[in-house]
């Protein structure tokens, strides 16, 4: 080996180093999709189960790319999005405040904590009986259910966020007149937005999970019911076509929130 | 005491504050988890422009009467009385500075300074009034710069500011430099005599420093631990170049301001 050979691997290394992440991602990838592979080819060799051979990735990626270019795909999604949608701004809309109120007042605390608990280990899918029994539309049961899943982790991360906010912060504003409203806009809620967004990150994957066994119920709309439907009719490379798109959305509006909480931290040490 | 200001001094900008007096009658104070009272009987009037410094040892109730006179602790007994006017709660026209800055780290060092002037309602005018204050503080260029790249001193410049901004006819100083080093604490608390004086701001600071107290102020008022009464009050007979620790004038000042201190906590 020369000195030479050394020197231009040691000029390479750099450069690869800036794409590591990248490779490990596809490598990743490509691990995944192998062993998809793998138990293609066992369903296909095994007689008891050949029939659902096309779980297999080629089977299942061509139909997803008919599906793809037919629109199905997003008019399955549209309404998983919707509902996923509202049930998360209701989620929001009342756990945000509770999580503040709960942070700021002791005495709330102390009374909520025990039932607050208590609920928040309930299934959402448990509720499922009463959200068909008190809804009208099998929408609005769907809806409710994932609120009931996503407002537990947007309450209790706005509350934890909220406690931990720097007394001497709240005193500086008092000390300078700020009202209330001051208190709210210019000091707490800027304070604990990357908590409020963690929340929001953790119930969306909460309520993503809850949304297709949600949508088994009796809507002929969205995911869940796509893959329902796939089954009764027995096309299975549509079934798990569907899977891949459940998984890929679900890691996209992730991958959004937490690009939503890089932008809106504003503590330097923890970057 | 500054009584006079000279016109042109008080048509500048940021020279608006001033002229307000500050009365203290009756005051005591008990903290409701505390055993007796940490004030007591406290009477005294601070001139309109004077700077005074509270000068105790922790336990002295000095930092409970700043908090009295600022409105952020209501006292048990007596009132105070700022330019006339009853203090009931916190107000524009008197504002505490801490001693650490606690700037909104979500915010610029611009938008920190101007957060008494949001409060307050002002838009008209207030990016003005922002500038003017950090051009006072030496801070004029870190205007749209993160809170978190400054320096302790510049931060705790940024939090003067912000206590400025206002106008306030009293600024109150609750220990504001005892976190910065040496050299910073003794740039700011030259520079802060001098813009009180500039401005006619009426000033009390809260020190267990003696000879912060003699850097800074005109008169100098003891508190007694324990007792929470006033045990001692002089005035500081100091020219302004005189007040450094390189002249003799000082460090006789300083002696003599030392004695009555020892000496208040021996009797």
């Amino acid at each position: 080996m020369t000195a030479s050979a050394d020197l231009s691997g040691a000029r390479v290394l750099p450069a690869l180093g800036r794409y590591r992440g990248l490779m490990n991602a596809v490598i990743g990838m490509s691990l995944l999709v192998f062993l998809w592979w793998l138990g293609g080819r066992a369903v296909a060799n095994n007689p008891d189960m050949f029939a659902f051979a096309s779980f297999a990735p080629g089977p299942t990626l061509s139909r997803l790319w008919v599906m793809i270019t037919s629109g199905e795909v997003w008019d399955m999604t549209l309404p998983s999005l919707y509902r996923v949608g509202l049930g998360m701004l209701i989620a929001a809309v009342i756990g945000v405040p509770m999580g503040i109120l709960i942070g700021r007042v002791a005495q709330l605390r102390e009374i909520t904590n025990i039932p607050f608990q208590f609920l928040r280990m309930i299934s959402p899918l448990s509720w499922m009986p009463i959200a068909v029994m008190a809804f009208d539309t099998w929408d609005g049961a769907i809806i409710f259910l994932i609120a009931v899943a996503a407002i537990w982790p947007i309450l209790f991360a706005t509350a934890a966020g909220v406690r931990r906010i720097d007394a001497a912060w709240i005193k500086v504003a008092r000390n300078l007149g700020a009202n209330p409203w001051h208190m709210l806009t210019t000091v707490i809620l800027p304070a604990v937005a990357t908590d409020i967004l963690t929340g929001i990150r953790l119930a969306l994957g909460v309520a993503w999970v809850v949304l297709v066994p949600a949508e088994y119920l009796g809507v002929t709309s969205g995911l869940g019911y796509a893959i329902n439907d796939a089954r009764d009719t027995l096309e299975y490379d549509r079934l798990s076509a569907t899977v891949v798109v459940i998984g890929v959305i679900g890691f996209a509006l992730d991958t959004l929130c937490q690009k939503a909480i890089g932008r809106l931290n504003w503590n330097r040490t923890s970057e | 005491m500054q009584h006079d200001h000279p016109s042109a001094e008080r048509a500048q900008p940021v020279a608006k504050s001033g002229d307000a007096d500050v009365r203290i009658a009756g005051v005591a104070h008990t903290y409701a988890v505390v055993d007796g009272p940490v004030l007591s009987g406290i009477d005294l009037t601070i001139a309109p422009g004077s700077v005074v410094a509270l000068i105790g040892r922790s336990g002295s109730g000095k930092s409970t009467l700043l908090h009295i006179i600022a409105g952020l602790i209501r006292p048990t007994d007596g009132a105070v009385r700022i330019g006339g006017q009853a203090v009931q709660g916190p107000s524009p026209r008197w504002v505490m500075m801490f001693q650490a800055p606690s700037l909104f780290p979500w915010m610029s060092v611009a938008q920190n300074a101007g957060l008494g002037l949001r409060y307050a309602g002002q838009k008209d005018g207030a990016a003005e009034r922002v500038a003017d204050v950090l051009d006072l503080v030496d801070l004029a260029s870190f205007a749209d710069r993160n809170v978190q790249d400054l320096s302790g001193g510049q931060q705790q410049r940024v939090a003067l500011a912000r206590s400025l901004a206002p106008s306030p006819d009293v600024l109150l100083l609750d220990e504001p430099f005892s976190a910065l080093d040496m050299f910073t604490r003794q740039s700011m608390q030259t520079d802060v005599r001098a813009i009180a004086k500039r401005l006619g701001l009426t000033m009390i600071l809260v020190t267990h420093d003696v000879s912060e107290a003699v850097l800074m102020a005109d008169r100098a008022v003891f508190l007694k631990s324990g007792a929470g009464v006033i045990a001692g009050d002089t005035d500081i007979n100091l020219d302004d170049r005189a007040r450094n620790a390189d002249d003799p004038t000082f460090d006789a000042e300083l002696a003599r301001l030392n004695e009555i201190y020892t000496g208040l906590q021996t009797a």
